[in-house]
């Protein structure tokens, strides 16, 4: 593993290949496999711009869930999940039709989150998939607790259902879609966007295409 | 005149919110596969297929595009010469929005009030927009709109002196202050004149117009395709992890404004463009 994650990162955001649509998921850049929970260390070990195929747990809880997580932690109670050491999905899904594990899953708007994030990292929580920037001050507590902010696709939501096998509601069922989901990931595609020394590929990305 | 019952109005309006959350409009997707050819970042490139792919599934599975399956939004265009029987107008086009949401697992993601914040459970109220014109077809559009994107609305009222410049300027900016937030590559509709509602109306309208269409007037046609080239140059791409297609088009509507003034309103759409169509003629009543 770590080997694998030592690897230097091949300057894919310069290379252009003639990739045909609807063959996304087959491009040409390393894939590396990651267990979850996330061990110790292997978040620092971790590059922006990296492609990970996650498997194990992960956590999905959006705005509500997050208030009501940040509210509990303020007033010094026990959360109603152990979040330490694990990964969240920001995430609602769609109802699962009957017999499905999981509806469409992508990834919602992180940056509503970001009032609640840096509270979380020091509570515990070592990684967070979701879509668009973080503030600096989100940044910054992923530099400070050596975490690590995962871009999944936005929009893709039907295709990253499929890489859920199980999800249940673990916490605030009165929620509804904002409810805390358990939920079982297999092959679950991500691009590391913040590492844990604060690099940001949604300023390195961008930045290479700008020409204004 | 024309004769329609609400229990029409209300299997259609079902039928349409699940269409148009599984089936991407074919001018999106072949907009998505030309970017594809043209997006020069092959992270933006794999993107892409990915979206184009999801489009695939969403429609051969009947799962949504995405997991946001928005606030509807529908566009009701009557003719004056039809006749609704049967119940409201309104509560038959919620009732449909309902029964859509709840027969094709859609996601339920209207709140009753915006301080409480208690679900509705079926994700009503819809925003409904009606339009009495000549005849006696009806036209209903739908378009589930997902917060994403709505979250990234701009409306500047500019001075009169701020003129085309200023009109640009602000435009790029909107749609540069996105960024990566609304879903890259976007449809980016705009309002011009009117009043503050007015302009935005218009640019919400402007989403609904075919990918590929430009505006009649060769002028905003001319400044649709210089605004999509500068927007193009601003480096998010598809994702907002860098690349050339942060945009696939830029809509313009306009209208008479008032001596004072100079609004412009700036709606984003994610990629996945969502809308239909219903138009119903039916027979005569004599």
């Amino acid at each position: 593993m770590s080997k694998e994650l030592q690897r230097e990162n091949r300057g894919y955001l310069n290379s252009g290949s003639s990739q045909q649509c609807g063959s996304g998921m087959n491009d040409d850049q390393e894939l590396i496999q990651i267990q979850l929970p996330l061990a110790e260390g292997i978040t620092k070990e971790l590059r922006v711009g990296q492609r990970l195929l996650l498997n194990g747990v992960i956590y999905g809880a959006r705005d509500a869930a997050h208030q009501r997580l940040i509210a509990a932690l303020e007033k010094g109670e026990n959360l109603p999940v152990d979040l330490r050491g694990q990964v969240i999905y920001y995430v609602g899904p769609t109802p699962p039709r009957p017999g499905r594990p999981c509806g469409a899953a992508g990834p919602t708007t992180s940056s509503r989150m970001d009032r609640y994030t840096p509270q979380l990292l020091e509570y515990g929580v070592r990684g967070l998939i979701g879509k668009g920037r973080r503030s600096p001050e989100v940044i910054n507590a992923i530099r400070k607790y050596g975490a690590v902010y995962l871009a999944a696709t936005g929009g893709a939501g039907a295709l990253i259902g499929r890489c859920i096998k199980e999800m249940q509601v673990v916490a605030y069922p009165d929620l509804g879609p904002e409810a805390i989901y358990r939920i079982t990931v297999e092959n679950l595609p991500v691009t590391v966007a913040i590492d844990s020394r604060g690099e940001n590929l949604y300023e390195i990305g961008p930045a290479q295409y700008r020409r204004i | 005149m024309q004769e329609i019952t609400v229990s029409l109005i209300v299997e259609n309006v079902a039928r349409l919110c699940q269409e148009a959350n599984f089936d991407l409009p074919s001018d999106v997707r072949d907009a998505l596969q030309e970017a594809a050819d043209l997006e020069e970042s092959s992270q933006g490139k794999r993107i892409l297929g990915e979206i184009y792919e999801n489009a695939c599934i969403a429609q051969q599975e009947r799962i949504p595009l995405c997991q946001d399956t928005g606030m509807v939004l529908v566009f009701v265009e009557i003719g004056q010469d039809v006749h609704v029987t049967g119940g409201s107008l309104t509560e038959a086009i919620n009732a449909g929005v309902a029964r859509g949401y709840q027969d094709g697992y859609l996601r339920k993601s209207v709140v009753a009030d915006p301080l409480h914040r208690k679900n509705t459970g079926d994700n009503t109220p819809a925003v409904i927009y009606y339009d009495i014109v000549p005849g006696d077809q009806l036209r209903i559009t739908v378009m589930p709109k997902g917060f994403g994107s709505e979250n990234c609305t701009a409306l500047g009222m500019l001075k009169p002196a701020d003129g085309l410049d200023g009109v640009k300027r602000f435009i790029l900016d909107a749609v540069d202050k996105a960024g990566p937030n609304p879903c890259p590559p976007v449809t980016v509709g705009i309002g011009i004149g009117g009043t503050a509602d007015k302009a935005l109306l218009l640019a919400k309208r402007a989403l609904l117009r075919d990918v590929k269409s430009a505006n009649q007037d060769p002028d905003l046609a001319a400044l649709e395709r210089e605004l999509l080239e500068a927007i193009n140059k601003l480096g998010y791409g598809p994702g907002g992890l860098g690349g050339r297609i942060t945009a696939l088009a830029v809509h313009i509507e306009t209208y008479p404004t008032h001596i004072a003034g100079l609004p412009v309103a700036v709606c984003l759409n994610c990629h996945a463009a969502r809308h239909k169509t219903w138009e119903w003629r039916g027979e005569k009543v004599e």
